[in-house]
C-alpha cells in the first residue's frame, strides 16, 4: 500500500475507499517492522479499538481516525511514558496531555510514543537511554533530535504524521534531517500541559508530517487556551490548511548570520536555491541581521538548563518511576537520580544548578534573560522590514552516529539556527529545501508571533515550486 | 564589661496563615484538616511528570484582603518565583512563593493596649503553597529514632499569605498582643481561621538584643514554629533572656534558627547560617504575573468594612466602654454586630454590661450565642432600658431575661405579667413611707437622731408593704428626705 499523507488518508476513508482500521493496522505493521527504532511503545490493541469505533461512528469526526505517533515526552494515560529515561522506566501517566485529549476527539488514533533525548535533552536522540534511532536516509547517520523518532518515523512513511516538542529546536532540526516538515508555533499556542517539562519558557508541541498543509491541518487541531496552563493564549484565529501558489509582494529576509562560517556548503546552496525559488514565485528577497542572535547559543545554555535543574528535581523516585534501595534520604536522592538519569542530563542539571547559585544568578542567569530580551528586540526590528525571515534550519545535514557524542558543543551547534527563535517565543517552520550528498537539507521559515496562517502559506508555496518528493533510499 | 548598659529587645515576626479557600493553590483539590492521609491529592499537587499549576484567583483575592487590612500598597505586579529544596514533603522539590515581587508592600497595623496603642510595620504580604505533612513514626512521635516516615500530601498546595512585620516589638508581651490582635483581623475578614494548633496560623520570630537608644540592629535568631500565644510568648522571653546574658557576659550572638522545647523552655538549634540553604530562586516560568486590577482592588477595599481594630478603638473613643468590654465585645464579627445594635438603642456601657455579664452567664447553660439567642438586640435592648428607667430591679430584670430567652416575648409583657413593675409613683410611695414612718415613731426618732443603719429597716418594711414592687433606691431617698 502506498504511504498517503494524512490529508490523502482522510479522503480516502471519507470517500469509502479505505477505514481507519486498515490505516491504522497499516501503521502498526509498519511501525512494528521497525528496523530504525523510532518507536519506543505501541499501543496496538487500543489504537485497533479506536479505529472500529469511529468507524462505526454515526458521525465521522473530521481526522476520521488516521494514525499519528506521538514522542514519549507527552503524557498518555495508562501507556508507559519514559521521556527516553530510565527514572521513568514502567512509569503509566494518570492523564493524558490537554493536545492529545484534543487530537483524540477531532478523531487521531495514536498508535505509539517515539523515541527521543532523555528529557528532550539533545540533537541527535543518541541521549535516548533506550536506543538509538537511525535517520531513514541513511542508517549510518543520526535523525536529529530530540524528536528524532517523531521525524524518523514519518520519514520512513510509518505514520503520516507525529507530536513532537521544541525547545531550542528539537522539532525543527530532526524535521530539517530527515527531510520532513517540522513546525514549532508561538509559545502559549499550544498547551504544555501533559508536556514533562524541559525548559518551561522555551517548550512548544508542534506537528511532523510530510506536507506543510498536514502540518497546518495538525496543529489546527490542538492549539488554544487552556485552563490547566497559564501560559497557553487564547487563540482567536483558526488555522488555515494553505493552498497559495505565488509569493507577490512578500517581504522574505534572509537571516545573513545564518548563513556565515559553521553552515556546511551543500546546506548553504540548497538554502540559496530556494531563496531563489522565492524569488521567482514573486517574493522580495532582501538581507537582515540579527546581531545579538549569535548570543542565542550562550544564552539558551543557561536558561533552559536553569529551568531544567528545577523541573527535574521531581523526579526523586519517592511517588513514582524508577527508585534505588538506600539507607538514608540523601542516599536515596544519590542513588535514585545518579541511577536514573544519563551523563547529559546531568551535565545540565548541574549548569543550571550553578547558573541559578546565589552569588552566580545575576551574571548567568540574569544576564541571560537580558540577552534575551535582546534577541527577541532585533526579531521586532527585523519584523518591521519584512514579512518573515530565511534562514537554514540546521547547519549541517544528517551527521553520523557517534561523531558528536562526546563533544557537547558541537552537539549544542547543532541548534544555532533554530535557538534564537525558541528564545523569542516565535513560530518557525522547517520544510525539506534540497538534498546535499544525499542526505536532506532543511530550510526554515520564521514569522512574528501569531503568524502561523502566513508561515504555512509561504512555506506551501515554496513547498510546491521546490517540489520535493525524494524517498529516502532506505525505503525504495 | 562591668558597666550595665540597659539593654532592649528586638522583634520581628513573620506569620504564615492557611487562607481559607475551598481548594489549594495551584490545582482543585479541597482542602481537609483531619480527613484520611493523600485523599486530597491529582497529579498537579503530587507533581506528577507534565502538570502545570494554576493560580488559585480566591486565593489572590484573600492575599489582598490580608494585604489591604494590613495597610499594604498592592503591587501593581506580582511574581511567583521557585524556591528549589530536597525534601520528601515537597514532591515538585521546589516550593512556588513570592519572592522579590510580593503582593503587597509597606503597611502597618495598629495594636491596642489598654495604656494606649503601638503601631507595627508590615514589610510585606505575600503567597505561597504549603508542604505536605511528614509524618515520623516511632513510639515517642519524634524525628530521632523514629523507624518511619511517611508523607500525608493532603495539606500540600494549600495556599498561605506570609505576613512580614518590621522589628518594631518590644516585648514578647507585645508580640502575643499583636498576633492575637492580627488573628482577630484575618478571623473577621474571613482570610484565615487561623487555628495555631491546627497550624493554619504559624508564627516564627526574630529576635536580637540592643543596647537602649542604639539605632543599629542586634545579630537576631530566629525562632521557629510555636504553635500557641503562650510558647510565642515564653519562647521570645526565653531567647531575650538568653540574648541579655550572653551580651552581659561579653560573649556574641550567633546568628541561628532555634526551637523552644515549651516542655522544658529550652532553645534548640535547628541550624546555623553557615547551614543556610541556596534555594536558588528563579521567576516560575509556568505561571504569568498576578495583575490585580485597580477596580477589583478597590471594590475589595470597599468590601473590608469596619476593620476590628478600628471599631474597637471606636466604642472606647465614642461609646465609652473600656478596653476589656471592647477586647471582648469585639471577638467576633457577630458578637460586636449584635453589641452595636443594643448600643445603639441604650446606654453603651449598660448594654456592655449585660452583655459580659447576665446575657453571658445564662447563655452558658445552652450553649447558644447571643445572636442566635431569643434576646435579639431589639427585646435586651428593651429589658435593659426597663431597668434603666427603674421600672423594674436588677433581679426581675434577670428573671425577665430567663424568660426572653425561653419564649422571645417582649421584656414588657413578661413585667406586667409577673407584676414586677417597681412602683415609681412618688406620692404614692411617699404616702406608704410617710404610714411606715408613723406607725413605728420610737425607730423614727433614732433615726432622725442619727442611727443610719436603721434606714435598711425602713426600706425592708417599705418594701415588704409594697410586696417588692418599690424601687429601693427611691424608696431610701424619700425615707431621707422625711428624716434627714
Amino acid at each position: 500500500m502506498e504511504a498517503l499523507t494524512a490529508e490523502q488518508s482522510i479522503a480516502a476513508i471519507t470517500s469509502g475507499q479505505t477505514s481507519s482500521e486498515e490505516l491504522v493496522e497499516e501503521a502498526l505493521r509498519r511501525s512494528e517492522d521497525d528496523p530504525w527504532g523510532a518507536f519506543l511503545a505501541l499501543d496496538g490493541e487500543r489504537a485497533r479499538r479506536r479505529a472500529k469505533e469511529i468507524d462505526a461512528a454515526a458521525e465521522r469526526p473530521p481526522l476520521a481516525g488516521v494514525p499519528i505517533a506521538i514522542k514519549d515526552v507527552l503524557s498518555t494515560r495508562d501507556l508507559e511514558t519514559t521521556a527516553g529515561s530510565q527514572i521513568l522506566k514502567g512509569f503509566r501517566p494518570l492523564y493524558t496531555a490537554t493536545c492529545i485529549k484534543r487530537l483524540e476527539r477531532a478523531g487521531a488514533v495514536v498508535v505509539g510514543k517515539t523515541n527521543m533525548d532523555e528529557f528532550a535533552m539533545g540533537s541527535s536522540t543518541e541521549n535516548s537511554s533506550y536506543q538509538l534511532t537511525l535517520n531513514p536516509w541513511d542508517m549510518e547517520t543520526v535523525p536529529g533530535g530530540s524528536s528524532g523518532g517523531s521525524a524518523a518515523t514519518v520519514a520512513a512513511r510509518q505514520v503520516p504524521w507525529s507530536l513532537g516538542s521544541d525547545t531550542g529546536g528539537s522539532i525543527r532540526q530532526p524535521a530539517s534531517l530527515c527531510g520532513v516538515v517540522g513546525m514549532k508555533p508561538t509559545y502559549g499556542a499550544v498547551s504544555r500541559y501533559g508536556l514533562i517539562a524541559f525548559a518551561s519558557s522555551l517548550d512548544q508541541v508542534g506537528p511532523l508530517a510530510r506536507t506543510v498543509r498536514d502540518s497546518a491541518l495538525l496543529l489546527s487541531h490542538i492549539v488554544g487556551q487552556d485552563p490547566r496552563d497559564s501560559t497557553s493564549l487564547d487563540w482567536w484565529k483558526p488555522i488555515e490548511v494553505p493552498d497559495t501558489e505565488r509569493l507577490d509582494g512578500v517581504k522574505i529576509g534572509v537571516i545573513s548570520e545564518m548563513l556565515e562560517n559553521g553552515i556546511e556548503s551543500g546546506v548553504k546552496s540548497a538554502t540559496e536555491a530556494a531563496t531563489a525559488t522565492a524569488a521567482e514565485l514573486g517574493a522580495e528577497i532582501t538581507e537582515v541581521s540579527l546581531p545579538s542572535s549569535r548570543h542565542g547559543i550562550a544564552a539558551y545554555y543557561l536558561i533552559a538548563p536553569a529551568e531544567a535543574s528545577a523541573n527535574l528535581a521531581r523526579f526523586d523516585g519517592m511517588r513514582y518511576g524508577a527508585r534505588a534501595a538506600a539507607d538514608d534520604l540523601l542516599e536515596h536522592y544519590e542513588r535514585t537520580r545518579g541511577e536514573g538519569f544519563g551523563p547529559e542530563v546531568k551535565r545540565r542539571i548541574m549548569l543550571g544548578t550553578f547558573a541559578l547559585a546565589s552569588g552566580y544568578y545575576e551574571a548567568y542567569y540574569a544576564r541571560a534573560q537580558r540577552v534575551r530580551t535582546l534577541i527577541v528586540r532585533d526579531f521586532g526590528e527585523a519584523f518591521e522590514k519584512v514579512d518573515l525571515l530565511l534562514s537554514p534550519t540546521s547547519p549541517t545535514t544528517a551527521f553520523k552516529i557517534g561523531e558528536r557524542v562526546d563533544d557537547p558543543y558541537a552537539m549544542y551547534m547543532s541548534d544555532i539556527c533554530t535557538i534564537p527563535m525558541s528564545l523569542a517565543g516565535l513560530p518557525a517552520i522547517s520544510i525539506p529545501c534540497g538534498v546535499a550528498d544525499g542526505l536532506p537539507v532543511g530550510l526554515q521559515l520564521t514569522g512574528p508571533a501569531f503568524s502561523e496562517n502566513g508561515l504555512f502559506s509561504v512555506a506551501h508555496a515554496l513547498e510546491q515550486a521546490i517540489d520535493f518528493d525524494a524517498l529516502p533510499e532506505t525505503l525504495s | 564589661m562591668s558597666t550595665a548598659v540597659a539593654l532592649e529587645p528586638v522583634i520581628g515576626i513573620e506569620i504564615h496563615v492557611q487562607l481559607a479557600t475551598r481548594t489549594k493553590m495551584f490545582c482543585r483539590c479541597r482542602l481537609s484538616f483531619g480527613d484520611p492521609p493523600n485523599t486530597h491529592t491529582c497529579p498537579v499537587c503530587l507533581a506528577h511528570p507534565g502538570v502545570l499549576p494554576v493560580v488559585n484567583g480566591e486565593a489572590i483575592r484573600l492575599g489582598i484582603v490580608a494585604a489591604l487590612a494590613l495597610g499594604c500598597e498592592i503591587a501593581p505586579r506580582s511574581v511567583f518565583h521557585r524556591k528549589n529544596y530536597f525534601y520528601p514533603d515537597l514532591p515538585k522539590a521546589y516550593q512556588i512563593s513570592q519572592y522579590d515581587e510580593p503582593l503587597g508592600v509597606n503597611g502597618h497595623f495598629s495594636v491596642l493596649k489598654p495604656e494606649g496603642e503601638f503601631e507595627v510595620g508590615i514589610t510585606r504580604v505575600h503567597l505561597e503553597e504549603d508542604a505536605a505533612k511528614l509524618l515520623h513514626l516511632s513510639s515517642g512521635g519524634r524525628r530521632a529514632g523514629a523507624e518511619q516516615s511517611v508523607v500525608d500530601f493532603n495539606r500540600g498546595g494549600t495556599p498561605l499569605a506570609e505576613i512580614v512585620t518590621e522589628p518594631d516589638l518590644r516585648s514578647a508581651a507585645d508580640a502575643s498582643e499583636f498576633l492575637k490582635q492580627l488573628r482577630q483581623t484575618m478571623r473577621q475578614l474571613g482570610v484565615s481561621d487561623c487555628n495555631m494548633e491546627e497550624g493554619s496560623m504559624r508564627a516564627d520570630a526574630n529576635v536580637s538584643v540592643r543596647p537602649v537608644g542604639s539605632t543599629e540592629l542586634g545579630t537576631k535568631t530566629e525562632l521557629k514554629n510555636m504553635n500557641s500565644f503562650r510558647f510565642l510568648e515564653r519562647g521570645i522571653e526565653a531567647e531575650i533572656a538568653r540574648q541579655t546574658g550572653m551580651l552581659e557576659a561579653g560573649e556574641r550572638v550567633v546568628q541561628e534558627t532555634l526551637h523552644f522545647d515549651p516542655a522544658t523552655g529550652e532553645l534548640h538549634s535547628l541550624r546555623s547560617k553557615e547551614e543556610a540553604h541556596d534555594y536558588r530562586y528563579f521567576p516560575e516560568p509556568d505561571l504569568v504575573p498576578v495583575v490585580p486590577g485597580r477596580e477589583w482592588v478597590e471594590q475589595i477595599r470597599t468590601s473590608l468594612g469596619e476593620l476590628p481594630v478600628d471599631r474597637r478603638r471606636r466604642w472606647m473613643n465614642e461609646l465609652g466602654i473600656s478596653y476589656e468590654d471592647a477586647e471582648v465585645l469585639s471577638e467576633t464579627t457577630e458578637l460586636g454586630a449584635y453589641f452595636e445594635d443594643v448600643a445603639s438603642q441604650v446606654d453603651a456601657k449598660s448594654a456592655a454590661n449585660w452583655i459580659r455579664g447576665e446575657l453571658r452567664s445564662q447563655l452558658k447553660d445552652t450553649g447558644d450565642t447571643p445572636w442566635e439567642s431569643k434576646a435579639t438586640p431589639e427585646r435586651l435592648a428593651e429589658l435593659i432600658q426597663l431597668v434603666t428607667d427603674g421600672a423594674i430591679g436588677s433581679s426581675a430584670g434577670q428573671e425577665v431575661l430567663a424568660e426572653v430567652l425561653v419564649s422571645g416575648r417582649p421584656p414588657a409583657e413578661i413585667v406586667d405579667e409577673k407584676g414586677l413593675r417597681q412602683i415609681q409613683d412618688t406620692d404614692a410611695l411617699g404616702a406608704i413611707v410617710d404610714q411606715i414612718l408613723a406607725d413605728n415613731p420610737k425607730e423614727t426618732g433614732q433615726l432622725k437622731g442619727g442611727k443610719q443603719k436603721l434606714i435598711g429597716f425602713f426600706v425592708g418594711q417599705v418594701m415588704k408593704e409594697t410586696k417588692g414592687s418599690a424601687d429601693p433606691r427611691k424608696v431610701q431617698e424619700l425615707i431621707r428626705e422625711r428624716t434627714g
